[in-house]
């Protein structure tokens, strides 16, 4: 099994090292700690179950609001959708590996377009209740081989203020199961063992017709565009980003090499497109969409966020591409990026030109090959087969569904 | 309860006049010396607070007595207490969120961060330096990338003559071409033979030119002269093809403008190429101008025609015809002298909106040479009747439109001469004194005389640069040579 493996890794070396010679624009082969796996293909590697859930956990919501199609947490809508005219999905759940519940927790929009994480748990709870009285197959491992969906803020921790978010923890009824989620910050509570991060949703034929020609220089340095201080919600500073977005306006905000304001310009692609650099620093929670904007338009990633776990960490070389920066040296940040030595820069522009690269951090509709669902299966596949020991023996309990905050004891 | 341990030791130091209540009663009636005394105190910090701008009470309270801040993630930065506040410190100490229900020790902390400012927030210039030089050296990878593939060599063909204006004129084109980041062969003919000027001019480019000299003179009507210019340039072209020069072949009149993007566009010619010309004729009347072009607009109710000169494709980007400068609306207005004050008309092709490669050009026969261009042995003939570039090919549909199909327009035709009696010192510099002197009238030393002689006044107009007095300790300071002899009314 092992030898197979070998030869196939050595053989998807060579192909691809042969195909990308003939690439005329010089771009460098993605290879993570687990090999060439972009381009892996997950058909045939797993089988995925779909719930059939009644309409209210899902339909129902997106009638209600529309905007949840555009919003950066679209992901989940999307992976459904996916799911369902995908080859992995099989219509007999005895035979699937992995099983696969269509809900939208992320779908409850305040008027301005904000999520509200209040009624999560509850419809995360009623759902998991169904499926466990209609379908034998969670109660058989308690949801160790089940996965969600759920790219809100801070995961499945179903809060959008961190300490309330750390203090409620992962839902009790989702520690065994696998979280697929945007939020990932080393030895953090919402980030479980187990868990796949992925990007944020970012709309990719908006992206897509923002594209200027590639020979168009690239003459700013640094760029970036958002808020530094969250004046309605921690007008003292110190708390939005941990002080970190506040640092950069400080220490930068003369600075000619540092284009950064709080603007919206309309030519917000087009900028990132003729910039080296692009800032990538946390905000109330560590991830923001602005990583894949930076990775698709081919701008530097510089992230300044302790501790944070990227997208497909284990399928993608971060450390090659992007620049990481302490928050304790942000002060410092002109002195970094200006030491680095422009073999490094130039190699990672070529990494980041690398095609599946930016195929990887997207999720366009219909699916493409190489593209973000392709690698949240590819993650799925990676945990096959499962251990034994998640199949609970008959009347063996693991999970306490009693636990956890008295109001999402209420039913949905 | 901090408060009234406070107290309490103040009440001990204070010794037995007030030991008649040791008990923790603050009650405090009026104007005793310790409540005075806290009053004051509060005053200090409160004006301390207003100086610094934020809570100094609480910051001494928090050094006082705060206890474990082992969890504190920011490290504690000195602050100079007075008022030189380097590192701006808003830290109170935190509910420690991280509860005992959580198993991991998370470095990273939630709640209020300091914002770290360094003393000097400004830009170091040898960073900044050092940024410039990553943004050309991307840029160059960005070329060498997406840019042309193997670029060629640029021949640049200009016919000149020594008049007022060639410095003008050759001084634009000689920096775009300096800036032109591919390899670039100029060659400059010259009407009325090679003259030192002319190629002294040149030399300052630091490019490699190919001087000609043409032996007739430049002739003083605008047709005669563009006959003369075609058949310089046939001249250059007959050079190209003895020496066997390879690369693009383009014509840069001296009086044109042209953009750095046309340099980049030419490289994607194949054989034959044509660009879109920008027309400006220009009169030196603006008044006349403007009623020409009014008169235009009141003949035909359509939109006035473009100042262009060059291809024109149809939807599916195919060649299919020629934009011509209309003249119509200069009819009988137009300069037939060189130095006329009349708009300039364009030729019906000029030569600046073609492009060839000079492969066309070589004697013998190349294989993938095109069938459609004639063979230019004609050019051997020493005065082929050539009129327009077009002439050059058998089959005018075959030539390239470049520039998005003419869309883009990369250079700008314009004629502007000098008067015919213009004089002009030869090179530019002037070698001999200067006849007059003349008094600027708003100078500010105070021993120039304000009187003007007519005569002078006269004659300074007629001449073409005016003078400006000098005093004494200008004089010493920062002369050129050339104003050795330059008298100075002011000082006598």
């Amino acid at each position: 099994m092992k030898i197979h493996s070998c030869l196939s890794a050595i053989l998807l070396f060579l192909f691809f090292s042969a195909s990308s010679a003939k690439q005329n624009v010089r771009t460098e082969r993605i290879s993570g700690s687990a090999g060439d796996v972009l381009e892996d293909d997950p058909v045939g590697k797993l089988k995925v179950y779909v719930y059939e859930l009644p309409s209210k956990y899902n339909k129902k919501l997106l009638q209600k609001d529309p905007r949840c199609l555009t919003h950066m947490f679209a992901a989940e809508i999307f992976m459904h959708r996916f799911l369902l005219s995908s080859p992995v999905r099989t219509r007999n759940p005895d035979e699937a590996d992995w099983f696969y519940t269509p809900i939208y927790p992320t779908c409850d929009l305040t008027p301005t377009g904000l999520p509200l994480p209040f009624k999560s748990p509850r419809m995360m709870r009623s759902s998991i209740q169904l499926i466990s009285s209609n379908w034998p197959y969670w109660n058989r491992t308690e949801g160790a081989d089940h996965f969600f969906v759920v790219p809100h803020d801070f995961g499945a921790c179903f809060h959008y203020q961190e300490e309330k978010a750390i203090e409620r923890g992962i839902l009790p009824l989702l520690q065994r199961a696998t979280l697929v989620q945007t939020f990932g910050q080393r030895n953090h509570v919402c980030l479980d063992e187990g868990s796949i991060t992925i990007p944020p949703f970012a709309p990719p034929q908006k992206m897509q017709a923002h594209f200027i020609p590639p020979d168009i220089p690239r003459s700013i340095f640094v760029y970036f565009r958002g808020l530094f201080y969250d004046v309605n919600n921690d007008p003292e500073g110190g708390y939005y980003a941990r002080g970190a977005r506040a640092a950069v306006w400080e220490n930068f905000k003369n600075n000619p090499l540092f284009d950064i304001s709080t603007d919206h310009p309309t030519t917000y692609y087009e900028d990132m497109q003729r910039a080296i650099f692009c800032l990538c620093p946390l905000g109330w929670a560590p991830w923001s969409p602005r990583l894949v904007e930076a990775v698709v338009f081919g701008c530097i990633p510089v992230i300044i966020a302790d501790d944070i776990v990227l997208p497909f960490a284990d399928a993608i070389p971060w450390e090659e591409i992007g620049v990481f920066v302490a928050e304790k040296d942000v002060p410092e940040l002109d002195t970094i990026l200006t030491s680095i030595p422009t073999e490094v820069i130039l190699r990672k522009q070529r990494l980041l030109a690398n095609p599946s690269m930016k195929r990887a951090m997207l999720f366009p509709q219909p699916a493409q090959p190489g593209d973000a669902f392709h690698q949240i299966l590819n993650g799925l596949a990676r945990k096959l087969p499962h251990d034994k020991s998640i199949y609970l023996k008959t009347g063996e309990k693991a999970l306490n569904w009693t636990a956890g905050p008295v109001a999402d004891l209420k039913p949905w | 309860m901090k408060l009234s341990v406070f107290r309490l030791s103040y009440w001990n130091r204070r010794g037995s006049s007030f030991r008649s209540s040791p008990s923790l009663d603050p009650s405090f009636d009026g104007k005793s010396p310790s409540s005075v005394f806290w009053f004051v105190i509060h005053g200090l910090c409160c004006l301390i607070s207003l100086i610094l701008g934020f809570r100094f009470s609480h910051l001494v309270l928090f050094f006082l007595f705060s206890t474990s801040v082992t969890n504190l993630y920011t490290t504690p930065f000195l602050f100079a207490g007075n008022g030189g506040v380097s590192q701006l410190l808003r830290l109170k100490p935190l509910e420690t969120a991280t509860n005992s229900t959580v198993k991991k020790n998370s470095r990273v902390v939630v709640g209020r961060h300091g914002i770290r400012i360094r003393p000097w927030p400004h830009p170091n210039p040898i960073e900044v330096l050092r940024a410039h030089q990553l943004l050309v050296r991307v840029q160059k990878e960005q070329k060498s990338m997406y840019g042309v593939r193997s670029p060629r060599t640029v021949i640049v063909v200009t016919p000149t003559y020594v008049r007022t204006f060639q410095a003008l004129h050759l001084t634009g084109v000689m920096h775009s071409l300096m800036l032109v980041p591919y390899d670039l062969v100029w060659i400059v003919v010259e009407a009325g033979g090679i003259t030192n000027e002319t190629a002294s001019f040149i030399a300052k480019s630091g490019l490699k030119t190919i001087h000609l000299g043409f032996d007739q003179k430049m002739p003083n009507t605008w047709e005669d002269r563009h006959k003369l210019e075609t058949k310089m340039r046939l001249h250059a072209l007959r050079v190209v093809r003895e020496k066997k020069l390879d690369g693009i072949v383009m014509f840069a009149d001296d009086s044109n403008m042209h953009s750095m993007e046309l340099f980049d566009e030419i490289q994607t010619v194949k054989w034959f190429g044509a660009l879109s010309v920008g027309i400006l004729a220009h009169s030196g009347n603006a008044d006349e101008l403007s009623s020409i072009l009014k008169n235009e607009q009141g003949k035909n109710k359509e939109k006035p025609s473009m100042p262009i000169q060059g291809p024109s494709c149809n939807s599916s980007e195919k060649l299919v015809g020629w934009h011509i400068f209309n003249t119509q609306p200069y009819a009988k207005k137009t300069a037939v002298y060189i130095d006329e004050k009349a708009p300039v008309m364009p030729s019906k092709m000029e030569w600046s909106g073609f492009v060839l490669n000079s492969r066309l050009l070589w004697k013998e026969s190349l294989d993938d040479k095109p069938a459609w261009v004639k063979d230019l042995s004609l050019l051997d003939d020493g005065y082929a009747e050539i009129e327009s570039p077009l002439s050059l090919v058998k089959d005018p549909s075959m030539v390239e439109p470049l520039g998005s199909c003419g869309r883009r327009v990369l250079l700008w035709w314009l004629r502007v001469e000098a008067r015919a009696d213009s004089k002009f010192p030869p090179g530019w510099i002037i070698k001999s004194p200067l006849e007059i002197t003349v008094p600027s009238k708003r100078t500010p030393w105070p021993d120039s005389s304000s009187e003007l002689p007519a005569a002078a006044i006269k004659e300074a107009k007629s001449n073409s640069k005016p003078r400006v007095s000098k005093s004494k300790s200008y004089k010493e300071k920062q002369e050129p040579k050339a104003f050795d002899g330059v008298k100075v009314s002011a000082t006598s």
